[in-house]
């Protein structure tokens, strides 16, 4: 796996790696085993909200943000974790290619604290690459929580570089990084350009030599200057003996995730009756307004009814459940849970001959299909990591949860029992494990088919527990949520909200034309257990899913439905008015669950595979298994009713 | 013996690591050198994944990738 020194090649990866930079201007590294707090040292210098989560394999791509620091500028590149700069997955190779030829004028180099030997190795590569290394060994709070003490200044006298310990999430230690990293930049000696490539071209037995001495070496250096309390060390092992136990792994999986929705269903309700009544008594206004200037019809109905209409749906129903569901999701993910559950489910995966860490991308596709088709490059098998963005999309998105959150809170909490606030929960739990198990069906019917082969390697670390930083998760998620969905929103619900409105009134021959369409997709969608409307509302819902539930109620409401919404009560008569039974509602979570994926996910599946064929089939795949199901289980529904 | 086989609790001394390309220089990465330490912490479910304590971390392998490292 040596690298080629053809210049070609050479040129044209400096060309990659080389950032533009003025007087004045430096360009910082950011390197580190995988999970090591790099991106919160990143965040804590730049200012920027860069995702942070507490599992390897996070930031696939590099990230960048600047920093000012006595009249000087600089540009912190945040690359992928690596373990080593010998072996080289997908997103290892950015890291490697950058530290070889980029012009860089310091590498900081973020350690973990508590398990610092193992971050060591990686520290000797890079010092053989380049001489302008920082050593900053983060974590530094949770090293102390285990009793873990650090002779900083005796590790910077034998290593020879600077040696910070910092914990960049309390700011502790930053203001000595950031003069560390003047310093080292300053020092511009002819030497340190070039870079002693030849290191990485050894034969595998020198470098397994190398690796050896390297680790040797960490350990005499652990020995000499980290002091550990054996006995605190041992809370990970405790915790994980339950969490990941084989009596106990699963079930506690299964419950943790219906906590979080049985959460998020219990404190949605208040905000979200609240933000409907303001927005569509704002509504009510608005109109009366419009009416009083005398304000065209057409016009009025377009803006009010259509646009602001749709917005407002949008924002009352769905932004709730997003803005409670991502930051408990987010709490799970800080304290290094997701990997547990990947090495809970892993016999799963294997089975179905996909790779274990595909279950990292689809947590990350809970938040965005896109994302987690991007995530998918932590999986170094080709044939895995396409299996794995090809299913991607059986997890529900951010866009397409609080759908399923709402319908099951509207139609699962009957009983005026107790129940009513568990059953809801339940269900959506019950949607998401036939989410997993469609993933898993046609990861396996991929792999005896169009994918053939056998699970490849695999090593799987599990971080540390850290406490989550609960201020922050909240403060950033509902943030960044908020301003994502409410931007997002502007952008498709409200031309959608418009179009829709004018097809509702815009008449060809008798019916309008939102009716015709509806009755011309009614026999497809009453066959599978959905009506014309629903079929439209997630067609229209293709740049966007979030706005399928508005389009469809807009639909409804423009043929004469109305009905004022006031809870989640009032949701259920306007649709049960619509016709809608219990398997409507069943069925419309499965096909949102199930159905192709956005516009946003399928290009980036484009440009993640460069393959048509494959983009074809990751539209196709879904759509397919969405309609099947629903045709079954409105087979079966009809059958026994 | 091979790690694979070594019973849960037992720490052991690595020999040799006879597992080939990508997977070997994986290992490597991770400490899996000559003489280091591996204490087996658990198994998950399904027996399928055993849980190692290697050079201070937790690193989950599976039985087909744990018997190419020969241990003493």
């Amino acid at each position: 796996m040596g690298l080629t020194t053809q210049s070609l090649r050479l040129e044209s990866l400096r060309d990659i790696y080389e950032i533009e930079k003025g007087d004045k201007q430096y360009v910082i590294a950011l390197a580190g085993n995988p999970n090591t707090g790099k991106s919160t040292v990143f965040n804590y210098l730049t200012g920027l909200a860069q995702h942070t989560g507490n599992w390897p394999g996070k930031t696939v791509a590099s990230a960048r943000g600047q920093f000012k620091y006595k009249n000087n500028e600089y540009i912190m590149v945040d690359l992928p974790g690596s373990y080593s700069l010998f072996t080289a997955s997908k997103d290892e190779e950015v890291t490697r290619d950058f530290l070889c030829y980029g012009n860089f004028d310091a590498v900081v180099v973020v350690a973990d604290a508590t398990c610092l030997e193992r971050n060591l190795n990686l520290v000797f590569q890079i010092s053989k690459l380049t001489k302008k290394v920082i050593l900053c060994i983060n974590l530094i709070d949770e090293a102390k929580k285990k009793n873990i003490t650090i002779d900083r200044q005796g590790l910077q006298n034998e290593l020879n570089i600077p040696v910070v310990l910092t914990a960049a999430r309390s700011g502790q230690g930053m203001n000595e990084l950031k003069k560390a990293i003047e310093n080292v930049s300053f020092k511009q000696t002819e030497s340190d350009e070039l870079k002693n490539l030849s290191y990485l071209q050894y034969e595998s037995e020198t470098r397994e030599k190398i690796t050896e001495q390297n680790y040797n070496y960490a350990n005499e250096l652990k020995q000499k200057y980290v002091k550990e309390d054996i006995n605190k060390l041992n809370r990970d092992k405790k915790i994980d003996d339950i969490v990941t136990s084989k009596k106990f792994g699963i079930p506690i999986m299964l419950a943790l995730l219906g906590l979080i929705f049985w959460i998020t269903i219990q404190g949605a309700n208040m905000p979200s009756q609240i933000l409907a009544e303001l927005l569509f008594g704002l509504q009510y206004k608005l109109n009366e307004i419009f009416i009083g200037l005398g304000v065209n019809d057409f016009l009025r109905g377009i803006v009010i009814d259509g646009m602001y209409g749709t917005l407002a749906w949008v924002v009352s129903v769905m932004l709730p459940p997003m803005a409670i569901f991502f930051p408990l999701f987010t709490l799970f993910e800080d304290l290094g849970y997701l990997p547990r559950v990947a090495f809970n489910l892993d016999h799963l995966f294997k089975k179905a001959g996909a790779h274990g860490k595909m279950c990292l991308s689809m947590c990350m596709g809970f938040g965005c299909n896109a994302a987690g088709v991007i995530g998918c490059r932590i999986i170094d098998s080709p044939r895995e990591r396409l299996i794995a963005i090809i299913t991607n999309n059986l997890v529900p998105c951010n866009g397409r949860f609080p759908l399923i959150i709402v319908l099951s809170a509207a139609f699962f909490a009957f009983t005026g029992s107790f129940l009513d606030s568990i059953i809801p929960a339940l269900s959506i739990t019950l949607i998401v494990l036939v989410g997993v198990s469609a993933t898993l069906a046609v990861s396996y019917l991929l792999t005896k088919t169009l994918l053939k082969g056998v699970p490849s390697t695999f090593t799987l670390e599990l971080p540390p527990y850290r406490a989550p930083q609960v201020g922050r998760i909240i403060y950033t998620s509902i943030i960044d949520r908020t301003v994502f969905v409410l931007l997002r929103a502007a952008a498709v619900a409200a031309p959608a909200g418009a179009v829709t409105w004018l097809l509702a009134n815009i008449y060809v021959g008798e019916l309008s034309i939102l009716i015709h369409a509806a009755n011309f997709l009614e026999p497809l969608g009453r066959a599978i257990g959905l009506d014309g409307f629903i079929l439209i509302a997630f067609i229209a819902g293709f740049p966007a899913n979030e706005i399928v539930m508005p389009v469809l109620l807009m639909a409804y409401m423009s043929t004469g439905a109305l009905t004022d919404y006031e809870s989640i009560d009032s949701l259920r008569q306007i649709l049960m008015s619509c016709g809608w039974t219990v398997l409507t509602a069943i069925n419309v979570m499965l096909f949102s669950l199930l159905h192709w994926p956005c516009s946003t996910t399928l290009l980036t599946i484009k440009k993640e595979t460069g393959s048509l064929k494959w983009t074809f089939a990751a539209f196709i795949i879904p759509t397919g298994i969405a309609f099947l199901v629903c045709f079954v289980t409105a087979s079966v529904y009809r059958l026994i009713w | 013996m091979k790690l694979v086989d070594v019973g849960v609790g037992k720490t052991v001394k690595v020999e040799r690591n006879s597992a080939h390309d990508y997977l070997k220089e994986r290992f490597l990465a991770l400490g899996l050198t000559k003489g280091a330490d591996v204490e087996v912490l658990r198994k998950g479910p399904k027996n399928n994944l055993t849980v190692y304590r290697i050079r201070g971390a937790m690193i989950a392998l599976r039985n087909e990738e744990s018997r190419f490292i020969e241990v003493l």
